[in-house]
């Protein structure tokens, strides 16, 4: 039977909204407080779900050892305590949490190969989370 | 069709050997949870249950008998165990959160009566949850 594993780790970074494609005026209208130029920060919670068949010896999908290690040299050492602004993945996306999970799903899908990608899920605040999970529609 | 999840909370202990590899090989893939004295978790169960709503009761499944089922096939069988050793699934296989899903899926499949499982859910800690589908 396949099964579906979920993995969580928290980081926290700063950003501001900001487009330039915008003007000031439009910026402030469509960011509201997170336009202020000095930025603001978060406390993010990620959740990235990769699935698999159960390997027989183990009983895992992947041993969680390797998922725990890419996310932390791949994923917490490039955002957690940074300003996500001035990040390479962000020099031409505005760092919304939309535009975050998209950069993580990207980086797990390129670089992780011990299972298979299905979600990444990220927790801006208790209030409001945002999913990608690719090209697949599948629901959960 | 509407989805119904009930929750329970089970804790039991297990550790994670396979007795086909060498005692390196346990250490160096499970590591701490290779520990033949066992380690504990507080799981927290979501059994998502669907169906069309009945017009007479306004149910998708009669509660009563889910979490009767849950506490005979589950709660029962698993609430304070050592899972390797009291457990009949465990004996064969490992008791990782991936197998523990599927033995739950399998023991509830067959016993619900009137909604289609949908969905078991396994929290080993908050921090760590695995989804079964039965595909």
């Amino acid at each position: 039977m396949k099964a579906y594993l979920t993995r969580a780790y928290m980081f926290s970074a700063s950003h501001r909204l900001h487009s330039e494609a915008m003007s000031d005026e439009e910026n402030a209208l469509t960011y509201g407080k997170c336009n202020n130029p000095f930025g603001h920060g978060h406390n993010y919670r990620l959740e990235v779900m990769v699935s698999g068949s159960v390997d027989e010896a183990t009983g895992m999908v992947c041993n969680l050892a390797d998922l725990d290690g890419f996310v932390q040299r791949e994923i917490l050492e490039r955002f957690d305590l940074e300003n996500l602004n001035l990040r390479p993945e962000f020099k031409h996306d505005v760092p919304t949490t939309e535009n975050l999970c998209t950069a993580i799903y990207d980086i797990l899908q390129r670089g992780f190969a011990h299972a298979h990608l299905e979600k990444v899920r990220i927790e801006e605040t208790m209030m409001n989370s945002f999913e990608y999970a690719g090209a697949s529609n599948i629901q959960y | 069709m509407v989805y119904l999840t009930r929750k329970a909370e089970f804790a039991a202990s297990h550790y994670y050997h396979n007795p086909d590899l060498t005692p390196e090989e346990n250490r160096r893939i499970f590591g701490k949870c290779n520990n033949p004295n066992g380690h504990g978790h507080n799981y927290t169960l979501e059994v998502t249950v669907k169906g069309e709503v009945d017009p007479r009761s306004g149910f998708v499944v009669d509660l009563k008998q889910l979490k009767e089922v849950l506490n005979r096939e589950v709660l029962d069988a698993m609430d304070h165990r050592f899972l390797n050793k009291e457990v009949p699934e465990f004996s064969t296989k490992i008791p990782t959160t991936e197998n523990l899903a599927i033995a739950i899926w399998q023991r509830l499949a067959s016993k619900l009566n009137s909604a289609q499982l949908h969905r078991v859910r396994v929290y080993e800690t908050p921090d760590l949850f695995v989804d079964v589908f039965g595909d």
